[in-house]
Formats: C-alpha cells, structure tokens, sequence
C-alpha cells in the first residue's frame, strides 16, 4: 500500500512534489541546480519501475529552471533513450521555453566525437612524435647553438658585453659551494662504505686508489653535472620560455637580434668554461672526503694519503673528465634551451618546460656518461 | 594614386596546423599614415602582424615592406629591414634582465658603432620623448603598465624606424594614458614623418588617430578604407563595430 503511493510521485528533499500520473511527469515549483542530482536520480528510478516507453514532462507549472535544470531533463531524456524509454516535454512558460532553447545542449551534439586512440597508435604516434619533433628539433637548435657558438667567437661585435661574465657567475661561481659540499659528503661515503672490506683483507691502502679513481674518472663529473643540470638547466629554461611567452623573444627578433645568439650562446660559453672548473673542485673535494674517512677508519695519514694517490692518478683521467665537462655543459645548456624554445603559450607552461629540462638533462647526462664510460674505460 | 606604399600584403594565407586563421589576405598601408587592424578577438591580427615581422614563416602570399619583398631576405638583408621597423608589444616586452635605459640602448648598442655616452644622450631624449626619463635606471618589473608601454615605444623607436608596428597598446590603459599615448602617435607620425601600423580595439584613439582602416573577418579583409569610408561603410560587421558610437549618442541623449 505504502509501495503505491511513493510510486506515484517524486518527492524531494526539500519537500518539492512532482507528481507522476499515468506515465506524465508535472513538475513545478523549481528545478534549480541544488535538486539536480537528486531530481535526477529519482527520476531515473522511478520511470524505469515503469513498463511502456513513452512518457511526457509536463512543465506547465514549473516556475523557474536554470542551465543545470535544462541540462539534466535532456540527460534523463538520454539516459532514458538509452533504456529503450522515449521521453517528450510539452507545455511550460514564455521563460521557461527560452530557457529550454538557450541552455538546450543537443546543440553541441553535432561535434565530431573524439577519435579514440588505441594504445599502439599512441605509442606508435609517440615514437613517431619524438623522432620528427623532439629529436629532429633537438638537433636543429643544437646545429644553430654551436653555429653561432663557433661563429660568435671570433665576432666581439655580436656579442652582448658582460653577460658572459655574468652567466659565468650564475652558472659557475654560485655553484662553487654546492659542488664542494656533495662531493666531500661524496667521497666520504664513497669511502666509509668500502673500508669495512678493505680493512677484512688487509688491503686498506686500496681506499685510495678507489676514491681517486672513483672520483676522477666517475663521480665527480658526474655529480657536477647533476648538479648543474638541476641548478641551470631549469634557469635557463625557466629564463627563456618566459621570455618567448611574454614576447621578448619576439622582441628581440625584431631588433634584428638572434635570440640564440643573445641569450643561449654567452650560457653555453660560460657554462663550457666553469664546468671544468668546477670538476676539478669536485675531485679535490670527493679525494677529500675519501681521506677524511681513510684517516679516521683506516688510519692512513694524509702523507700516505697523498704519496699513493700520486701513484694511482692517471693522466688520461684527466682527459677523460674534460671531455665529459664539454659534453655535459652543452647538454644541459641544449635541453635547458630546447625546452625554453619549445613551451607552449601561458604561464604554466613555463613549470612544464622547466620540470621537462631537469628530468631530460639529467637522463641525457647519466646516459651520455654510460657511453663516455665505455668509450674511455 | 601617388602615395607610397610601405607595406603590401597579397593573398596571405596563414594557419596553425589544421586551423586555418588567415585564407586570403590582401590590403596596403601607405607612408606617413596611420593604418588600423581591425577584427574580432581571435580573427588573426596578431597572426597578421607576426607574417609581416617575418616572425612566422610564410608559405603562401606576398609581403612587401618598402617595396622589398619582404620574404626572401637573407640574414643581412632581414637584419638591415629590421633596423627600419620599430615594434611594439602587447605588454611592453622589454627584457626583464635590463633596466629601461638599458633596454632602450639595446638596438643602438648591438647595431650600430656609436659612442656610449652618445647611445645615453639618444636614450634620453626617447625616454623624454614619452615623459619617461626619471625611470631611466629602472627594471621593468618595477613600472606600472602605462610606464611599461610607454619605455616599450621608447624602445621601439630607438633606431629612428621609418616604421612602427603596434598590436594593441591601448589594452588596459586608462583613457587618460591612452589619449597621451594616441596623441605621442600623432606627433611621431606627423614630426618624425612615420608610418604606422596598428591593431587596436579602442574606437576613441581610432578616431584620433586612423587614417586607414583594414578589417579582417574570417580569415580575410572585408573592408579596407579610409576612416571616412569605414565610418559610412555597411559591411555588417564594420558597422557593428562602430555602432558603439551611436550607443554613446543615445546615452547623451537619453
Ligand atoms: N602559436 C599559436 N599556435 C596555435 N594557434 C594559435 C597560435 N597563435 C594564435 N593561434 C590561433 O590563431 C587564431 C588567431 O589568433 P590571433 O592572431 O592571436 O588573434 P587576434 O590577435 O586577432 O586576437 C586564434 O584562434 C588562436 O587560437
Ligand atoms: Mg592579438
């Protein structure tokens, strides 16, 4: 008994009715957005207890509807649609049928839909985009850069007075610290974590040959390249994809001014010049490190230190860390730039490119690192 | 006709991927007058005025700058046509890493062999051309937006350029700043003998200033004209674009 009369009407939590009488809906009052969800699922459940598949809205009575009201009849008619039911409005106010027409949205049914994406496609387009895109521009800015590198070197009038000495300081000098700092803590542990071992075979002279070795031809380079990666690549990207989204770079083309020239050429100078540097300080500080260690843990003095690692340091460990400063500088300073170059218009785009040029010049450097290692081994 | 032209466009066509913005675009702009881009929001002024810059590349159509064919310069050539147009950017565009001053000696600096403290009297006198002398030693990030626009035309017209380019400097100036900024345009076009091209919305300094009126809709031209003809003009959406004239009459009235 009590079964009928709920079936009957929708009965809302605010205590709107809207009756349903032999397959008509009347509404009234509102159907305004704060009923929508409820309004809606009720609906829903109570015309699908029904068996025939024509039903009517009665909007007659309705006072007032606003877009989501609109919106929602048209998605139970959807909905319903999808059930098999076939669901009509009729009547309703002056203001309630322009409203119907404004915010009726069939009208953006005509969109084409979305293609759907499979997932080989997507790799596939993927793999595709990359190798068009990313790595054909990748090596096209990378051409112009050392263009205008080389070009600019023997040019003094080009080139913008003070910046490189500026960029050095920015890229260089203010990453002295750093380096120094993680390099000891480096070679420290580098050291503590191997002496254990060397002290079981009595081998603890070796701590030396491991850090130097270590350090030269392996870990110093390659933190200072992290680090710089981390510290530079993302200013220079940070640096040039706001100035491409505030016109600047536009503006500078239009003075007749090469922004590559301008801006990427004096950070690839100065990042070619401090880079070396800073490996060096990084050895001098990771061997350091290593000694501190072997002197508390080993007991090897500084003297023994320092006459065994002129026995085990290797010229062509130099070398190697110098060509590996060349590469590394100019692949943080390429991707720092491409993805500077490559941001799409707004503000967050400026995060996006910034976020992108840390995480790939760090992959670019530890995979540039793996295959320097082999060259040289 | 006897005018000069300084820029031709012919049959421009112009898009981003799929989305065509530009279809076919043709329209000149004549020396020593002031020429207006008109168009909706997103009609392609802005795509416009880049193809002409040659800050996009241009697959179809013709441009020509003082009569040189403006799309097949070699580096020299494009260096030596940039020399001879001055642009103006939306939101100044000055180099945030420099302070005005220094940005307003850039183009002076990098191409030509002036004597530094030469290059600072010319600063001075732009910065005092737009009343902006004071902020000499200031970062842009330390003016305000009518102070920005103003070093930014100070900047932009550093080299004496025969021509200058301006995409909306009149968004977001109060309409004090934008008479003084419309009456600078004037003196600069009638002392200095410049041509202007400009896309702007702002129907007051359009009436000060235009001499010539481009619109663009869909893709291409509908009207190009004098001010007087566009005035009177009833392509549909030139006449709605100037009907806020006629609302400025009823509201007198009213
Ligand atoms: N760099 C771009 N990449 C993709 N689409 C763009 C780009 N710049 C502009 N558009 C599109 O081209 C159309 C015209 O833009 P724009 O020339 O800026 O218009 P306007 O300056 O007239 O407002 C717009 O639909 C815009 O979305
Ligand atoms: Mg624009």
């Amino acid at each position: 008994m009590k079964k009928k009369s709920v079936s009957s009407d929708i009965i809302l939590k605010n205590g709107t009715k809207y009756r349903l009488d032999n397959q008509t809906l009347f509404l009234s009052g509102e159907l305004m957005l704060p009923v929508v969800p409820e309004f809606i699922r009720k609906v829903l459940k109570r015309i699908k207890l029904q068996k025939s598949g024509d039903f009517v809205v009665n909007l007659d009575q309705l006072d007032n509807i606003d877009s989501a009201g609109v919106t929602s009849l048209f998605y139970v008619k959807r909905k319903l649609g999808d059930a098999g039911f076939r669901l009509r409005m009729e009547g309703g106010n002056e203001t309630i049928v322009k409203k119907l027409e404004l915010f009726k949205p069939e009208k953006f049914d005509e969109l084409p839909p979305e293609a759907k994406i499979g997932f080989f496609e997507l790799v596939g387009t993927g793999v595709y985009d990359f190798f068009t895109s990313y790595f054909y521009g990748f090596i096209q800015l990378a051409a112009n850069i050392f263009y205008f590198a080389v070009a600019d070197l023997f040019r003094k009038k080009v080139r913008r007075k003070g910046e490189f000495a500026n960029q050095a300081v920015l890229i260089g000098v203010n990453a002295v610290l750093i380096v120094v700092f993680m390099s000891f803590v480096i070679g420290l542990v580098l050291a503590l974590q191997s002496a254990q071992q060397l002290r079981n075979f009595g081998a603890n002279i070796f701590i030396v040959d491991l850090v130097v070795i270590g350090m030269m031809s392996q870990m110093a380079p390659l933190i200072t390249a992290i680090l710089i990666a981390g510290r530079s690549g993302s200013s220079i990207a940070a640096e040039i994809a706001t100035m491409k989204v505030t016109s600047e770079l536009d503006a500078l083309k239009t003075m007749g001014l090469e922004p590559i020239r301008f801006v990427v050429v004096p950070k690839l100078y100065a990042s070619l010049l401090t880079m070396p540097f800073l490996i060096v300080l990084a050895n001098v500080s990771g061997i350091a490190g290593g000694g501190v260690a072997a002197y508390f843990y080993l007991d090897i003095t500084p003297e023994i230190f320092i006459n065994r690692m002129g026995d085990v340091m290797r010229n062509k460990d130099l070398i190697t860390a110098f060509v590996k400063s060349q590469v590394y500088a100019s692949l943080i300073v390429l991707t720092g730039s491409f993805y500077g170059f490559r941001v799409v218009r707004g503000a967050e785009g400026v995060g996006i490119s910034t976020t992108s040029a840390v995480v790939v010049g760090i992959s670019l450097v530890i995979v540039a690192d793996s295959i320097l290692g082999l060259l040289f081994y | 006709m006897d005018k000069e032209k300084v820029i031709e466009v012919r049959n421009l066509a112009a898009s981003f991927g799929d989305t065509v913005v530009l279809s076919d675009v043709s329209f000149s702009a004549y020396k020593g007058e002031v020429t207006i881009i008109l168009g909706s929001s997103g009609s392609g002024k802005s795509t416009l005025l880049k193809h002409i810059l040659g800050l996009y590349e241009t697959e179809k159509g013709e441009i020509r700058i003082f009569g040189e064919d403006a799309l097949g310069l070699d580096e020299d050539q494009q260096l030596h046509m940039y020399m001879r147009m001055g642009v103006f950017y939306q939101n100044g565009a000055l180099l945030n890493s420099m302070t005005v001053g220094e940005n307003v000696a850039l183009p002076l600096k990098q191409h030509t062999s002036l004597p530094d403290d030469l290059v600072d009297d010319i600063v001075n006198i732009k910065l005092g051309l737009v009343n902006l002398e004071y902020a000499i030693n200031k970062f842009p990030s330390e003016l305000s937006g009518g102070m920005l626009k103003r070093a930014a035309l100070a900047r932009a017209i550093a080299l004496d350029p025969p021509i200058l380019f301006f995409d909306e400097p009149g968004a977001g100036l109060d309409p004090i700043s934008l008479e003084s900024l419309d009456r600078l345009i004037i003196d600069l076009k009638e002392q200095l003998g410049m041509s202007i091209v400009m896309v702007t919305h702002e129907v007051p300094s359009i009436l000060r200033i235009a001499n010539r009126i481009i619109y663009l809709d869909k893709g291409s031209v509908v009207f190009e004209g004098t001010l007087k003809e566009a005035l009177k003009c009833d392509v549909e959406s030139v006449r709605q674009f100037f009907s806020l004239l006629d609302d400025v009459d009823k509201a007198k009235q009213a």
